[in-house]
């Protein structure tokens, strides 16, 4: 049977209708316009609801809103739609309510340009909006992968009632890789899931009417609201780390890098080990929760660590916390759209590990 | 004897924490009264409003969420579109419906969403202390329009009502008040024509109320009626908008 071909946008959204997502909407931005015009089609004839809505704040709250009435929802952007998101993203977040939100992320800031980059690090990971809280965030690095990360969104939203960003850059998302495993479930049934949501908004027959809120004006009640949701974000970071090692077991450096530029390094760290130079890398796929105490551990082992992004560096500071200063940390990132080459991936990791054959500076 | 009046069942049995002579209590009552009367209590979803209102799930006994400010008419369109069957309504003020919320507003007017919006009018920012709303009069006072709403600085008092009649979306916009007895019972059998047109299916209705705000309208609950009548329908003309 012939291979099927597929982009990352799209296969997020066929994934999400078999996960049994059964509302979308979305407002057009670049690089992630082939998933609303995917769902505008599919989400139709899944029998589900497909809205353009007029812009993303819009789009977000219209997810809200079918969140809160117990479906499961998605919506998609790119970086400066992302932003938009955030205030929605944080009621999300305080209502207690599931969603899938996926950033195909561009060159920033402003309105920066289309080429990939992963400069919304920071943004994803450390709730983005306003208050205390954080969303799961998975990070596929192939669009094969990127069909089982969107399920696992979909669940874990539902498991924690919290939102979960999928967060890929320009290149996942249009990218088009041979799909196996989208093959067998194209257009296929909707996947089980427990869809039982008693807090959904559902019409109050039966029971006791229900609300959807996050104002809490009474004395303290507030600052106890806040205890349980983060007794909640640390059983995800005690239960839903997820993370790739490559060759970490005998390495004297470990990469740590995600998402498309995961790949370079591997390319590159394939070649070093050809070098019989002693590289690993450590592929974080939930960048929150991160995956520190498994750097940690490494720190025991490894002599140094080199991060690798497409941006100025943000998932650094994560490592840096996490390997709290045991071992040195090299960093080489581009930002602005800029993409790390095998090569210049490769030369670094040659003069880290053999120090005195070269000297050179790195941006 | 004939209990001729009394709560309604939508109606919580708790005190609000409106200002007295607030239209906001009198507009909840009524929906409450429609919702009972058309016996839809257990099929009804409501999105509350930022603003004055925004605790308005702690006075309705029916399934209700809130939204972000402005972001109303989104949360009501993802709620109704999961749940054709139920009946979903927005209750908004002046500074949510027209001003953060326009855009939302306009947009779901115009895909001719099938809920309903209860639009409060009273011209004030309450919650926040009394600023200008976009419905605010000219040369009204306010805390952000000390010397009176000026049209150089501050632009015009928004027909948000109107403006949204001229979109095909739209089946039904009227604009009544509370400020009479008389006036408030053609309120309610607005309310109703907005719930039923919704149950009928037959798309987007909105019903703007005129509202007294005595407290940052600095008059007595009585003359703040008379305001309404005086003052506030020479701008807002009360009656029906549009209805096809």
């Amino acid at each position: 049977m012939a291979k099927i071909m597929m982009c990352g946008n799209e296969v997020i959204g066929e994934a999400a209708i078999h996960a049994g997502c059964t509302f979308y909407a979305g407002y057009p931005i670049t690089p992630q316009n082939e998933l609303p015009q995917y769902m505008s089609s599919r989400m139709t004839e899944a029998g589900g609801t497909f809205i353009q809505a007029e812009s993303e704040l819009a789009a977000i709250n219209m997810i809200f809103g079918a969140a809160a009435a117990g479906a499961r929802a998605m919506t998609s952007s790119s970086s400066p739609g992302i932003s938009l998101k955030q205030e929605g993203i944080s009621y999300l977040s305080a209502c207690q309510l599931p969603a899938v939100i996926v950033n195909m992320m561009r060159g920033g800031p402003g309105l920066g340009n289309i080429a990939p980059s992963q400069a919304d690090y920071f943004q994803a990971t450390r709730g983005g909006g306003h208050g205390d809280y954080r969303t799961i965030v998975l990070a596929p690095s192939a669009v094969e992968e990127a069909w089982h990360l969107t399920h696992l969104a979909f669940d874990l939203a539902d498991e924690y009632r919290n939102p979960v960003i999928i967060l890929g850059d320009g290149i996942l998302g249009q990218m088009m890789e041979p799909i196996e495993v989208v093959r067998k479930h194209l257009h296929g049934r909707v996947a089980n899931h427990d869809s039982r949501k008693p807090w959904a908004l559902t019409g109050c027959k039966g029971r006791k009417p229900n609300v959807i809120r996050s104002l809490y004006l009474g004395e303290g009640e507030l600052e106890e609201f806040n205890r349980i949701l983060q007794m909640k974000f640390n059983k995800i970071k005690s239960k839903e780390v997820r993370f790739e090692p490559v060759y970490t077991e005998d390495s004297d450096l470990v990469v740590v890098a995600y998402g498309t530029t995961s790949r370079i390094v591997r390319s590159a760290i394939s070649k070093a080990r050809h070098e019989r130079l002693h590289v690993g890398m450590l592929r974080p796929i939930t960048l929150w929760p991160f995956p520190e105490a498994e750097l940690n551990k490494l720190a025991k082992k490894t002599k140094a660590f080199m991060v690798v992004e497409m941006s100025a560096g943000q998932m650094v500071d994560d490592v840096k916390l996490s390997v709290s200063g045991k071992r040195p940390i090299h960093f080489y990132g581009r930002a602005g759209g800029g993409i790390p080459t095998e090569e210049a991936v490769l030369d670094m990791i040659r003069d880290i590990l053999r120090p005195k054959a070269r000297n050179k500076v790195y941006i | 004897m004939k209990k001729i009046f009394g709560r309604p069942r939508s109606l919580r049995d708790v005190p609000t924490h409106y200002c007295s002579g607030c239209g906001h209590s009198l507009a909840h009552r009524l929906i409450c009264e429609v919702i009972d009367e058309l016996g839809i209590r257990e099929d009804v979803i409501a999105v509350c409003p930022v603003g004055c209102a925004v605790i308005a799930y702690e006075y309705w006994d029916f399934d209700c969420s809130e939204a972000a400010h402005g972001r109303t008419p989104c949360v009501a369109t993802g709620i109704k579109r999961v749940h054709p069957d139920k009946i979903v309504f927005s209750y908004q003020g002046d500074g949510d419906l027209a001003a953060i919320g326009t855009a939302e507003i306009i947009h779901t007017a115009n895909r001719g969403e099938n809920i309903t919006v209860i639009f409060i009018n009273n011209g004030v920012y309450g919650m926040t202390n009394g600023q200008m709303a976009p419905t605010t009069l000219v040369g009204q006072r306010t805390s952000t329009t000390p010397r009176g709403r000026d049209i150089l600085r501050d632009g015009y008092p928004l027909k948000i009502s109107e403006l949204l009649a001229q979109l095909p979306g739209p089946r039904y916009v009227e604009r009544v008040s509370v400020d009479t007895p008389a006036n408030i019972v053609k309120t309610k059998a607005a309310i109703k024509k907005a719930f039923k047109n919704q149950i009928n299916k037959k798309g987007f209705s909105l019903v703007e109320v005129l509202s007294p705000c005595p407290t940052y309208w600095g008059l007595s609950p009585k003359d703040a009626c008379v305001r309404i009548s005086e003052e506030m329908t020479k701008v807002f003309p009360l009656g029906v908008i549009k209805d096809t």
